[in-house]
Parts: structure tokens; sequence; C-alpha cells
């Protein structure tokens, strides 16, 4: 299910890094590996990233709970190339009809899986080991984000693990008052349809009465912001951002010395 | 510190014809401690609104001047600190500490500063948690309590509280009470909200009377107030201390079974419990906030799945359904059996017009047009809701709101009628009319179960107490 | 009408605009899950029928908040809360999500944020149908072929956009304006008194 909560062990060296340094490094890290369609710089990359879980102070399974929709991902772009490829060259594997898949299909399909995952696991990591509170602060103290709206988008984040409940609660009004859909699949989509546009009316409604209630405290005085909790941007974090880029950086140069690189556009 | 004027001010809704507030003429000198009175429906929630300057220009018309230390209110909110009525809609941060710390940031205090005041204000109202707490974990008493200390901590000139202790229970609604006294400074200005004055007496020093539509009735300290209008007061729906309400209990010996909850519960919310319902009685359910008494009236009325144990309703009010447990009703036979009553009003409404909520029940449940109408006429007569027929339901005072939800689910005059809070926020007169209502439905032979923190309610209708503990 | 604020956003826009990008992250979420588990039964470029639910966001945004930048906060935020949850696209979102975003914006900044009628809506939704599968084309399917799935892909994405995000996102404003839930925005303002 949802869920929110960072799910780091406190204090693990990376996961106490500055969260825009953490998500500064994550996007230098993924936009490198965008760069080439090979299977050898992702699988590197992968295996970069599994290596320093521990340092985050992630357990394997953790991850892999967190990361299961990849796999969903993954087996979609498998069909897709199946179906679709435009390089049909290398040995036939299988010939049924109008599927025709060969090993230069299953080498792409590789290698668009491996970058898939090498691209997705990095904001896995980064927002599993982040408080959203702390990267609201950061991004205004240490990104120059507008305060406003980082903590306008903080205050509607908290309505996320709200909105379950709710669900049930307007479920429930429902029933109480008679209305049902049986055992009637259309009435059922009507009803289920209903219900999500109660849930987003409710949403816009609690979300009126939060701004009424920030501004109640000076939301929007005017008077410049001070901050209470201060987030540091040190020579560390600045470390972490580099260390991804050249990590990411000697796994492209390793797939272009073995000859297998492949580049995005060319 | 701050000081109030109102001249002939007057304030209504985008969207509505009649004026929430009209003709209010009123000074209050810093320093004072008012409670401000009035029936439901008065216009108290949008006057203290105009003075926290939280009533924006496009969401409606103004008249006259409302000025706090000669200032528009709009421009002088660093001067006030308001409490509303719903405490979960007012906390901002994911933290409690954060969410005090909030409004310090807002107000540009320097750093240093702001921990140390986060901490006063939180040991002032004395919450008892660490600040690291997750705001989401909080009951309501708690969450009401931040809600105070967020506000005190900016060190209003002008604290204005919009019925604080509404949902509490009496332990905590006196906690909260002790807070404000012994929170609000000497030199700070009170403005309080709250229909049950007995309580709120030793906190206030003035007491001002709003009459609806028509401005500021009495003004004056309370025991002159009181002594000169009490009978007339009491009689407009003020509830004035020492008048008690004369009893509606059961005439008849309570009739037959309708509904028992063996070992009932839904762990962690609700630990096994027992309860039985007889046909013509009144059944109150007591219990300190969070004790499980809001899931347990779900799960009796078939809107939640047991965790553990079992209602069984009796034929009598099963009728062809008595071999499943009410949850697995069709929701019509549902609604025409057992009627409830959430906690929260706003949970409850499905439709856009006070009219439409009231009639949805009847109609689902099979009855002819002109029978409909007859039903919601009646109801909202009886309630006082007749000109806000077309209003949208979410925009109703908390009184009204209330009445509403009651209304609906009376409506289908269920044989067993579950209300969860059903009195809170309303004014003698309202409440009495309530009361009445569940009279009649008891005396006619239904079941009337009412989940409640109030002693008078309690005082004048139950037949019978169950109190349930904190799990 | 009067403009007494202009161009600069309230509070209740902010916070409007987050609880608007919260939520569509929320259904993204969801969203994927479908669009990679069931829906995998109608294999692209078919799917590309029901791509139109990733941009209501920029759409909807900008005709309830009525101010510049509306419809690229809004489906940035929700871009970013789905990473947050957890997509499969992951982490590459936090760059095609404003990309689109961006998109819709030039069709109500072409207008001087002046017009927010239906023709603009279903431009901006448009717009950003192209902008999305023209993106995922050339980074999440090289090596597919231009005529039997490139092109089909764009065209369907920019169709299905078009319709569910440009006609869908005009219903959902109607639809929450009779509420009365949007009393305080342009868009909710026409209604009686009772
Ligand atoms: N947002 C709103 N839009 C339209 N009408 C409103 C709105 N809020 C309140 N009203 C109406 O204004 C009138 C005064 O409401 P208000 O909430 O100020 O009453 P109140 O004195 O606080 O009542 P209660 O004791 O029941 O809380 C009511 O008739 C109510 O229906
Ligand atoms: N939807 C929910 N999911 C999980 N826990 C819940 C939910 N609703 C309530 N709880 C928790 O279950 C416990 C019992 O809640 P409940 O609302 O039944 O108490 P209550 O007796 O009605 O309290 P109050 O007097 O404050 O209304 C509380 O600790 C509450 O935090
Ligand atoms: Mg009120
Ligand atoms: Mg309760």
């Amino acid at each position: 299910m949802i869920s929110i909560e960072p799910v780091a062990a406190p204090g693990a060296p990376l996961a106490r890094r500055n969260p825009v340094a953490k998500l500064a490094a994550a996007l230098v890290f993924s936009f490198i590996l965008i760069a080439t369609l090979d299977p050898v710089a992702p699988a590197l990359a992968i295996a970069v990233q599994l290596a320093v879980l521990p340092l985050f102070g992630i357990r394997y399974r953790v991850l892999a709970r967190r990361a299961w929709p990849l796999l969903a991902s993954a087996a979609g772009i498998l069909v897709t190339l199946v179906l679709f490829a435009a390089d049909r060259s290398g040995r036939v594997l299988v010939e049924a009809g109008p599927v025709l898949v060969t090993s230069g299909v299953l080498l792409t399909a590789l290698g668009l899986v491996l970058r898939m995952l090498a691209v997705a696991l990095p904001g896995v990591i980064v927002f599993a080991t982040t408080d959203p509170t702390d990267l609201a602060d950061a991004l205004i103290q240490n990104a120059k984000a507008p305060a406003r709206f980082a903590i306008g988008a903080l205050a509607a984040f908290r309505l996320v693990p709200l909105l379950g409940q709710e669900w049930q609660m307007i479920s429930m009004a429902r029933r109480a008052r008679g209305v049902d859909a049986a055992r009637n699949p259309v009435a059922k989509l009507r009803l289920f349809v209903s219900t999500a546009f109660a849930l987003l009316v409710g949403a816009i409604r609690r979300g009126t009465r939060l701004a009424v209630a920030m501004d109640a405290r000076g939301f929007d005085a005017g008077t410049p912001r001070t901050v209470a909790r201060r987030q540091r941007f040190t020579p560390a974090d600045g470390l972490l951002m580099a260390g991804a880029a050249v990590l990411a950086g000697a796994a492209l140069t390793v797939s272009i010395l073995l000859g297998t690189f492949r580049p995005l556009i060319g | 510190m701050s000081a109030v004027e109102l001249r002939g001010f007057g304030w209504r809704h985008a969207g509505r014809k009649a004026w929430a507030v009209r003709g209010v003429d009123l000074r209050v000198e810093a320093g004072e401690r008012v409670l401000l009175l009035g029936p439901s429906g008065a216009g108290k929630s949008t006057l203290l609104a105009a003075l926290a300057g939280l009533l924006p220009e496009d969401s409606g018309e103004q008249e006259g001047v409302v000025e706090i230390d000669g200032l528009d209110p709009r421009k002088a909110r660093e001067r006030v600190g308001i409490v509303f009525q719903d405490p979960e809609t007012q906390l901002v941060m994911a933290r409690c500490g954060d969410d005090v710390a909030f409004g310090l940031e807002n107000r540009g205090v320097p750093a240093d500063e702001i921990w140390p005041r986060v901490d006063e204000a939180l040991r002032r109202v004395g919450f008892p948690y660490h600040r690291d707490r997750p705001t989401a974990a909080l009951s309501g008493g708690e969450q009401q309590r931040l809600a105070l200390a967020g506000a005190l901590a900016l060190r209003p000139g002008l604290l204005l509280l919009d019925e604080p202790t509404a949902n509490l229970d009496p332990a905590g609604a006196a906690l909260v009470r002790q807070a404000v006294a012994g929170a609000v400074d000497v030199d700070t200005t009170l403005i309080l909200v709250e229909h049950r004055v007995a309580e709120a007496l030793p906190l206030v020093d003035r007491v001002v009377v709003l009459e609806p539509g028509g401005g500021v009735r009495v003004d004056g300290p309370p025991a002159a107030v009181f002594a000169a209008h009490g009978d007339a007061l009491a009689e407009s729906g003020v509830w004035v201390p020492g008048r008690t309400v004369p009893p509606r209990h059961a005439a008849a010996p309570a009739g037959d079974l309708l509904l028992t909850a063996d070992r009932l519960g839904l762990p962690p919310r609700l630990t096994p419990t027992d309860l039985a319902v007889r046909a013509g009685e009144a059944l109150a359910v007591l219990g300190p906030n969070g004790a499980g008494k809001s899931t347990l009236a779900l799960l009796v009325g078939g809107l939640l799945k047991p965790g553990t144990g079992r209602v069984t309703a009796a034929p009598e009010l099963a009728g062809a359904d008595a071999r499943t447990p009410p949850h697995r009703w069709r929701a019509p036979a549902l609604a025409g059996r057992i009627g409830s009553v959430f906690q929260d009003p706003e949970h409850q409404f499905v439709t856009g017009t006070v009219f439409d909520e009231l009639a949805l029940g009847p109609r689902r449940t099979g009855q002819p047009e002109a029978a409909v109408k007859g039903i919601v006429d009646g109801l909202l007569e009886r309630l006082g809701l007749a000109r806000l027929a077309g209003a949208n339901p979410y925009t109703l005072s908390g009184g009204e709101a209330r009445r509403l939800s009651v209304a609906t689910a009376l409506a289908t005059a269920p044989r067993l009628l579950i209300c969860d809070e059903p009195t809170f926020g309303q004014d003698r007169q309202t409440w009495r009319e309530l009361v009445d209502l569940f009279a009649e439905l008891r005396d006619a032979g239904h079941g009337v179960v009412a989940i409640t923190h109030d002693p008078d309610f309690v005082a004048a209708l139950a037949d019978r107490t169950v109190t349930l503990e904190r799990p | 009408m009067t403009q007494p604020t202009g161009n600069r956003w309230r509070t209740i826009d902010i916070v409007i605009a987050s609880v608007l990008g919260v939520a569509f992250g929320v259904i993204f979420w969801a969203w994927g899950l479908l669009w990679n588990g069931p829906a995998d039964a109608i294999p692209l470029p078919g799917r590309a029928v029901l791509y139109g639910v990733w941009l209501v966001p920029a759409v909807l945004g900008a005709l309830i908040i009525r101010k510049p930048g509306a419809a690229l906060y809004t489906l940035t935020l929700a871009a970013l809360v789905s990473v947050a949850l957890g997509t499969s696209w992951g982490w590459t979102i936090v760059v095609q999500g404003p990309l689109e975003a961006a998109a819709g914006e030039l069709a109500f900044a072409l207008f001087g944020y002046r017009n927010y009628r239906l023709p603009v809506a279903l431009l901006a939704a448009t717009l950003a149908g192209l902008a999305a599968s023209i993106y995922d084309v050339f980074v999440w399917y090289p090596g597919t072929a231009w005529g039997s799935f490139r092109l089909p892909y764009i065209l369907i994405t920019a169709a299905s956009s078009l319709v569910v995000a440009g006609l869908g996102s005009v219903a959902l404003t109607r639809a929450l304006a009779g509420t009365g839930v949007l009393d305080r925005f342009p868009a909710g303002r026409e209604r009686a008194a009772v």
C-alpha cells in the first residue's frame, strides 16, 4: 500500500546527507545512464547501487518491497519490443506468425530493461531515505525553491495517508443512506466514479480550510520567513553528488572501452 | 493587548441571500475576556473569522467597520490568534513541534528563539508528548491542545476560541479550559464562543449575546446579564446557568430485543464489547476520547465488518434478513432498519443541497415523492433549517450541520437509531427539539443508541448507560 | 473581472494546486499499476489510448487556478508525488513531468493567461500529449519502428490527451464548480444565491 514514511535506518551515513544533494546525485546518476542503450553500463550501475545500499541504511528486502512495480514495467518493455522492434537482426529464436524474436531483439530488450531499472532505482532510494519535511526545508534553503510553494506542497502531501480513510468514510456514508451497487457491474462502476469524485471534492474542501488555517498563522503576511530547522549543505554533500557523477561516468566508460556502447541518439 | 471595535458590522457569505451577522456594534477593550453567545446560526463563527481577518473579500459582502487596534483585521493578522472548532483542519505540519513553529517562522521570529517558544507553548497547554510526535497520531483532544499551543506561541494580543472543547470528553474539556486559563497572559484579550455557559464562566468577565440578524442583544458582566435577562435568554436558546431542562424518560418499560453484540471488537480500535438494545429504550454510550465508541457505532450500524465477535439482529428488526449480520445487508434494507449519525456531520453528506440530503434516504427506501416532501418539510421546520433548504450542506454553521446529519437519519424513521454525539454545538432551543425528537421516536417503540459526552443529554433522555474504557 | 491579486498566487491557490497535484500523484501511482498490470493486455501503441490520464493535472490545474505557472506546478508536483510513492518509471518522470507540463502551459501563455475556454484547454492537452509521447518514443522506446510503432503511438497519445485531459478537465472543472468547492476561484463564481 501507499507508504510515505522513510524506511532507512536512522544515522546511516548516506541517508543523512542533505536531501537536495541526494536528489541531485540521483538525477545525475540516472541521466548519465539514459544516454546509452547497451546492457553493460546499466548492469554495472545496478551493481553499484546495490553495493551502496547499506550506506543508505536500507535493507535489500525493503528495497524489493518498494521496487516491485518496476518488475511489471520490465515485463511491459519486453512485450513491446518483441512485437514492435525495428531491428530484427541476429539469430532467429522464435517465429510464430507475426512474432519474430531474434537475438538482436532480446539484446535490445535486455538493455532497455536494465536501463529502466538503473534509472529508476536511485529515485526509490532517495525517497525511501528522505523525510518529506526535510526535503521541503532543503529545497527552500539549499536550492532556493520558493518557500510558499514548497510548504504548500508539503502541507498537501500530509493528506495522502488520510485519503484512504476518507474513501472508507464516504463509502460508509453512502451505505448508511441506502446507496449501494448490489451486484450490478455498471452500478458498481458508477459508484466507484462518484466516490472518487466525492474524494476529490473533499480533498479540495479540506485544502480550502487548510489555506485559511495557514493564513491565520501568518503564512501570507509578506514578512520574510525564518527557518526553525536548518538544513546544511556540507562538503560531504558535494562529494556525494560528485561521486554519483563519477560512478555513472565510469559505468559508461567501461561500456565504451568494451565496445558495447550504443548512444541513445545517433 | 489588542482592542476590538465593530461599528454596524455585517457579513453576507457569497451565495447566500441572508446576512450571517448584521448591525453589530461592539467595543472590546484590551485585556477583556468576553464570552460570545447566541443561538446556532447567529453568526458567532463568522464574527470570529472577521476579527481574525479570515473573510476574504472574494467570499462575501461586508458592511460597516471592523477594526483591531484601529487596523483592518486583514492587515492586523499578526496580533490575532484563532483556534477553530475543528482542530483537524488547522494542523499544517507532520510533526507536532514543527506545527507550533510554523506560525513563528511565518512571522519571522529569529531562528534561535523559535524552539524555546515552541517548548514553552507546549508546556503551557500541558501537551504530553515530545515535539517529534507525528500530528497524525493525536486524538481529537490532543489535536485541540496542539492547535491552542500553535496560537499561543505567537503571543497574540487577541485570542479567539471557537467552541474549543466540542467533542472532548469531560476530563479533556476541563484540561483545555485549564490550559486556556493558565495560558492566557493577563493582558491578552480573549473572545470565547461556547454554548455551555456554566463551564466557560470562570474564564470570562463579560458576556455578549448576539441576536440572529440583529446585532448585539445583551452585553455586560455575567452575573448582571443572567440576573436581568435570564428567562428571556433561556427562551431564545441560550444555556443560562442553573436552568435545567425537564427530563424525558421512557413512560413504558423497554420492549423486545432488537439487536445484540457479542464480544464485538475491531483491534486495535475497539476491544471486545457486549451490548444489547431493546425497542422503546434510549441507551447512552459513554467513555473517554479514543475508547472506541465511534468504532462501536459503525460496527453496530452495519457499516464496518467486525474484527471479532458478531452482531445479531432480532427478527423484530431484521425481518427477512434475520440470519445474516447487518454488515452484509443490502444498503436500502439497512437504511430502512438502522439509521446512523456520524460523529463528524460532514462525513455523512452525499448530496449538494439540504433538501436533497434529507430526501435521499426516504427515496432510496422507496417512499412516494409526496410522502418524501412531507417528511422533509416536517424535519426542516422542527430543526430550524427551513430557510436553508437550498443551501449546500458544507456551508452550514457547526450546529446546523449537526442537526441536518441527525435529521437525515431520522428521515427514514429506522427501527434502530445510532447517533454519535448528536447534541454537540447546539443551543438550548435546538437541543431540546432534538431530545424531544429522540424521545418521540423511542416512545413509538424504536430503539435509540446515543454516544455522548454531554451529561445533560444523558440526564434528560437515557434510560440506561454503558461505559467503554480506553483499550 | 477586476484583478485584486493580479497574477500573484494567493495561499488558497497554492494549497489547492498542491492538493490537486498530490491527489493526482496518488492517482498516477494507482494508474501506473493498472498501466503495467491489467492494461498490458492491450499492447502498445494501442494502450496509448489511456495515456491522457497522465496529462489531466496540467489542464485541470490551469483551468481552476488560472494563474501563470498553474499547469506547470500542478503536473510537476503530481509527477514528484508519484515518484515518492514509487512508480515504475521512477525517477525520470521528474524530468518528463515538467516537460509535458511546460508544453501545456505554453497554450495558456499563448493566450496571455486570459482565456481558459474549451479550445485553449484542448490545445494545451494536445501539446502536452505530443511532448509526452515524443519524449517517450526517444527515451523509452528506442529501436522501435516509426511506421508500425512510433507514429501511431504519438498520434494516439495526442488524441487521447485531447479527449481525456482536454475535454475531461473541462467537464471535471464544471462538475467541481457545481459542488461549491470552487467558490473562491473564478471557475466557481457563476452560481445563484439561496
Ligand atoms: N461558508 C459559508 N457559506 C455560506 N453560508 C455560510 C457559510 N458559513 C456560515 N454560513 C451561514 O451563516 C450563518 C451564520 O453561521 P455561523 O457559522 O457564523 O453561525 P454560528 O453562530 O457560529 O452557529 P453555530 O453555533 O451553529 O456554530 C448560518 O446561517 C450559516 O448557514
Ligand atoms: N480509521 C481508523 N483507522 C485506524 N485507527 C483508527 C481509525 N479511526 C479511529 N482509530 C483509532 O481507534 C481508536 C478508537 O477510535 P474511536 O474514534 O472509535 O474513539 P471514540 O471513543 O469515538 O473517541 P472520541 O470520543 O474522541 O470520538 C482511537 O485510538 C483512534 O485513534
Ligand atoms: Mg459556529
Ligand atoms: Mg468518536
